[in-house]
């Protein structure tokens, strides 16, 4: 890889507090993943954002594509009996 | 900036310009007429619906290029932006103020590293978007092209040229476009600090000596014209504000943002103690807001075209900061280059991907974690 070419891109997730799941921030270039940890932390916490940090090779990642988004979803859009609120209970019965 | 959605498993290979312009490319080739008035109608309904159009979604070219051409700018203005501020870091008057201005410096270079990755979930590149902008193929905003002559136009550019910012940045974050809006969002959220450090600078200065006063007061005298032309044109000179506004990338045209500044500005002036340069600033009741003077858009024109006092300084400073910089990058690509088996994978344990992000939740997490 020489300087005409871009480093790597990398996805950025930030865990802001202790007790939280890490979360999507951004996406930043780095040459290696110590780099894109360096990178991510003067990018994305500067005002003490965050108390860990995952980076994530973009090209890593698998989604699923939004041309498919009803049928790759739609199994679920008909069970209504997976939610509480489909149950009818009389008035008065408590702690249900 | 969702630029992972950019990415997906059929086309991993292609890289982030193609896979990006995947969704898009599906419009080509074998496709039916049919299939592309869907695809236009599904995007018409997303946006009249305010929903966000995110990377993968498929886009009119037009609106993708539009975008391209519109954070590019930003991106870009935001780095050079650095420049007439970094000047005085070295020479700031206490330690308390090099400090923020170092730290005030350094948010704009994140500001600008949140826009090039917002702009590249569009299928460009990082390495193009800096050709474009060394090669002067695309602007940055002619502001920083005025240059920083007292320690008082620190102040000045954070109350006016920040806050111009802010005013035109705020209606950004309901943009159309996904990662755009997100990147505002943290963006708005750094600004403040921006301009209320440029406040009190000139609130300070304004209370000090009487020579301090009169630098305060000749830094607005040449920023205030500048900070009114940031937002662009004359609504009926605007050759881009209509489509945008359609496309609800842009939500408010030139003079309204342009107006509502000045009201914004003419109070905070009062209390700083300073005046703004324009006789003709008065309150104008039926329209509920303030008349102001005629701006000169020769002079904005002339900037935009070269002949600004520093357009030549700023646009060779960033050829040589770049140019300067690359050894610094070939070596650290070297390094991962000979590192590279122990690099594939995240350093984080297995179970740190175990809920790899598929692109919806990806898409539904917000910027501020
Ligand atoms: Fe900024
Ligand atoms: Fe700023």
């Amino acid at each position: 890889m020489s300087s005409s070419t871009d480093w790597p891109l990398w996805e950025v997730f930030v865990r802001s507090r202790r007790g939280l799941s890490h979360t999507h921030a951004g996406s930043l270039h780095a040459p290696d993943a110590e780099m894109a940890l360096r990178n991510a932390r003067d990018l994305y916490t500067r005002r003490s954002e965050g108390v860990s940090i995952w980076v994530i090779p973009s090209t890593a990642i698998t989604a699923s594509s939004p041309d498919e988004k009803d049928s790759f979803f739609e199994p679920a859009g008909d069970k209504p009996y997976r939610h509480p609120t489909f149950y009818e209970i009389p008035d008065g019965v408590k702690h249900l | 900036m969702a630029a992972v959605t950019a990415h997906q498993t059929t086309q991993k290979t292609l890289g982030t310009a193609n896979a990006a312009g995947g969704a898009g490319s599906t419009a080509a080739a074998g496709e039916t007429d049919a299939a592309a008035a869907d695809h236009l109608a599904a995007f018409d309904a997303a946006v009249a619906a305010d929903e966000r159009i995110e990377p993968r979604d498929w886009m009119p070219d037009a609106y993708r290029a539009t975008l391209i051409r519109q954070m590019a700018q930003h991106a870009h203005s935001e780095i050079i932006g650095m420049q007439p501020e970094a000047n005085w870091i070295t020479r700031a008057p206490s330690l308390r103020r090099k400090a923020i201005l170092m730290a005030k410096v350094q948010d704009e270079a994140g500001h600008g590293l949140y826009l090039y990755s917002a702009a590249e979930t569009l299928g460009t590149s990082r390495e193009e978007l800096l050709d474009k902008l060394h090669a002067g193929r695309q602007r940055y905003s002619s502001i920083f092209n005025y240059p920083t002559l007292t320690w008082a136009d620190v102040g000045a550019i954070g109350w006016l040229v920040d806050g111009a910012a802010i005013t035109n940045q705020v209606p950004l974050c309901r943009c159309s476009y996904g990662p755009y809006a997100r990147a505002m969002v943290r963006i708005c959220k750094e600004e403040s600090f921006h301009q209320r450090q440029g406040y009190e600078l000139l609130l300070a200065l304004s209370r000090g000596t009487e020579a301090q006063h009169a630098m305060a007061q000749d830094a607005v005298n040449r920023w205030w014209w500048p900070s009114l032309m940031m937002f662009g044109p004359p609504d009926d000179a605007s050759s881009h504000s209509e489509q945008s506004m359609a496309w609800k990338i842009k939500r408010h045209s030139n003079d309204e943002l342009r107006r509502r500044f000045v009201d914004i500005c003419v109070p905070q002036a009062e209390a700083l103690g300073l005046e703004l340069p324009d006789p003709d600033i008065r309150w104008n009741e039926e329209l509920g807001g303030h008349d102001f003077g005629a701006i000169d858009w020769s002079e904005f024109q002339e900037v935009l075209k070269g002949n600004g006092p520093c357009n030549e300084q700023r646009i060779t400073q960033r050829r040589r900061a770049h140019e300067e910089g690359a050894w610094v990058r070939d070596a650290a690509a070297a390094y991962a280059a000979k590192h590279a088996p122990a690099q594939t994978s995240p350093r984080t344990p297995a179970s740190a991907s175990a809920s790899a992000p598929t692109s919806a939740s990806a898409q539904h997490v917000e910027e501020t974690a």
